[in-house]
């Protein structure tokens, strides 16, 4: 501090050293991040280009990186060589029922630990916690045996209802539930509003930008989940499109693989959740904020 | 504390109902059942069950093949999570300035997410494809060596690393340089001032004040490499070649699954469950000091 003291025109010297080396810092910036950007892009670039290649295109030594005309082709291919619709469907299916389920089931169990005084409560409480602690790894043998149990295997109840319990769910509208004021339920109360009302017209519609952030985040999870439908199905019709699309990837054979068309497969297995985020961004970044820390 | 506002004997046992009933039916009962089965063994003619005590663990500990793989996936682990901050953090402290278009930088980095980690594989796959991949070929100007990753272990391995950091790569940037846009310019210039150089007020200030992000990124990057990149291996490498890419989730699945050595199986799931306990734990004893749920 002393030193800042000592004489202003040194500081004065510094200082627009300091103007000048933020310029030369933001075009250092600017660089990195454009090259992070780009490198980061390469690899879907790269599947992009293939997935509009002929096969001898796609398997040429060198590489061609630039695009070619073959697109409908090998898009209808890929769409009709591994029942592409159905996956897809069914990627949809259980990405959205996980997303809604876990969203109104972790909202129903926040709702009752804030505004009711019950027995066992804080048992509730530990017990959603600990499911942190479960992940699908460690009850792989076990859980096959309940879904068959309950006769789920290939069913969209397997692929979806034993995913919807969520403790970050519960936790983030715990969180929110908490912020409103008290004031509000008592006022809904002394106009007749009873507990469900209250949650219908005034809790959800506050909650809307947390749901929003919510969905994108299981809507992305449910639909690159790999574990569970490898495990809860058996059927090809209800394979996932994550996991269907591992039966295309060639495995030695002698035949020439199809690149292309595994490419182009792949563009429309990735893009769904990818476009969610996109275009839900900024409920995206909430949602990577709230529900990580 | 929030007050509870309402009163009913029955309603809060009905709204945590559906939450209960996953979480004891798809995670308790289910890792219950890990745990259990982990002491038996199934009889020679898959019959019934055969108590073992620690016989399960035993032999796990004893058998080169998990032991190779509790190494591997360590290493994989480790090196993902390192390498991957050690990259974003120099990146983001070198691209941290005041610059226009930092949102629309976000979103160019933060679309990986949505990313499922076995199609990120199927994309690096191709890359790293021996035959007509870019990378070997770019290689091969340089070196005879074959970079093939069918053949050659450790390139299997460099190859599922790749893929990992890859997908983290975008996050952990974003999230770096969130942290590094809280800290105020204003102590970075008064070191500066203070004569400290680049290196040193890097050492001094920026690493440990964003220890928390580094925290937080280390916990959550340690945790996606021990038990999301299932995919990964499973659609590409299949844990080869030989058994060198073998992860512990994916080795615990692979004897549960295909080879029905059950018991073996949940011992390993047992292990897993440790691991994930540890994982947790050192994150929410760090969450406790930050948010209070």
């Amino acid at each position: 501090m002393s030193r800042v003291l000592a004489g202003t025109g040194v500081v004065a010297a510094r200082a627009s050293a300091g103007r000048r080396r933020r310029n030369w810092g933001g075009a250092l910036a600017h660089l990195i991040l454009v090259v992070s950007v780009v490198v980061l892009a390469f690899p879907l670039y790269y599947a992009l280009v293939i997935s509009t290649q002929t096969v001898e295109q796609a398997t040429s030594v060198p590489p061609t990186l630039l695009p070619s005309t073959r697109v409908l082709e090998n898009y209808v291919a890929a769409w009709q060589k591994a029942e592409m619709g159905r996956l897809l469907l069914n990627s949809a299916v259980m990405a959205l029922s996980v997303a809604v389920g876990k969203i109104a089931i972790s909202m129903l169990s926040a709702f009752a630990i804030v505004y009711f005084n019950f027995r066992g409560k804080q048992i509730v409480f530990w017990m959603i916690f600990v499911t942190l602690m479960l992940p699908v790894p460690v009850r792989i043998v076990s859980t096959y045996e309940v879904i068959s149990t309950l006769g789920w295997v290939n069913t969209y109840w397997g692929l979806s209802v034993p995913l919807m319990a969520s403790a970050t769910g519960t936790f983030l509208f715990r969180q929110f539930f908490r912020t409103i004021p008290d004031s509000l339920a008592e006022a809904a109360q002394l106009d007749g509003a009873g507990p469900l009302r209250f949650l219908w017209s005034i809790l959800i519609p506050l909650s809307m930008a947390n749901i929003a952030a919510l969905f994108v985040i299981l809507f992305v999870y449910g639909w690159n989940e790999y574990l569970w439908p490898l495990m809860v199905t058996t059927r090809g019709e209800m394979r996932t499109a994550v996991v269907g699309l591992e039966a295309l990837v060639p495995r030695g054979g002698s035949e020439l693989p199809q690149w292309n068309v595994i490419m182009a497969a792949a563009v429309m297995v990735l893009l769904p959740p990818v476009a969610v985020i996109v275009f839900m961004q900024r409920w995206f970044v909430k949602g990577l904020v709230e529900t990580e820390k | 504390m929030k007050r509870a506002v309402f009163r009913n004997p029955w309603l809060p046992y009905v709204l945590v109902a559906p939450q209960v009933a996953i979480t004891l039916g798809f995670f308790f009962w289910p890792a219950f059942g890990s745990v259990r089965l982990s002491f038996y063994r199934a009889s020679p003619f898959g019959d019934r069950l055969i108590f073992v005590g620690l016989g399960n663990f035993q032999r796990l500990f004893a058998d080169a093949a998990y032991l190779r793989s509790a190494v591997t996936s360590v290493i994989f682990s480790f090196i993902v999570t390192l390498v991957g901050l050690a990259l974003a953090l120099v990146l983001a402290s070198l691209a941290n300035a005041k610059i226009r278009g930092l949102a629309l930088y976000r979103s160019l980095l933060l679309w990986p997410y949505g990313i499922a980690p076995a199609i990120a594989g199927v994309l690096w796959l191709f890359i790293f494809h021996p035959s007509y991949g870019l990378l070997p070929y770019l290689l091969s100007f340089v070196t005879s060596y074959q970079f093939n990753w069918f053949l050659k272990g450790w390139v299997a391995l460099t190859l599922i690393i790749v893929t990992a950091v890859w997908k983290q790569f975008g996050y952990n940037l974003a999230f770096y340089l969130a942290g590094l846009q809280a800290i105020e310019a204003s102590v970075l210039e008064a070191a500066s001032v203070d004569g400290a150089g680049v290196v040193r007020r890097f050492l001094a200030i920026t690493f440990p004040l964003l220890s928390p992000v580094t925290f937080f990124l280390f916990t959550l990057n340690m945790t996606f490499s021990f038990f999301d990149t299932f995919g990964i291996v499973h659609a590409v490498t299949q844990g080869g070649p030989g058994d060198a890419t073998s992860l512990l989730v994916y080795k615990a699945w692979k004897d549960g699954f295909e080879g029905l050595q059950l018991g073996l199986s949940a011992a390993q799931s047992v292990v897993l469950m440790v691991v994930v306990i540890a994982l947790t734990t050192l994150q929410f004893r760090y969450a406790e000091r930050t948010v209070t749920y």
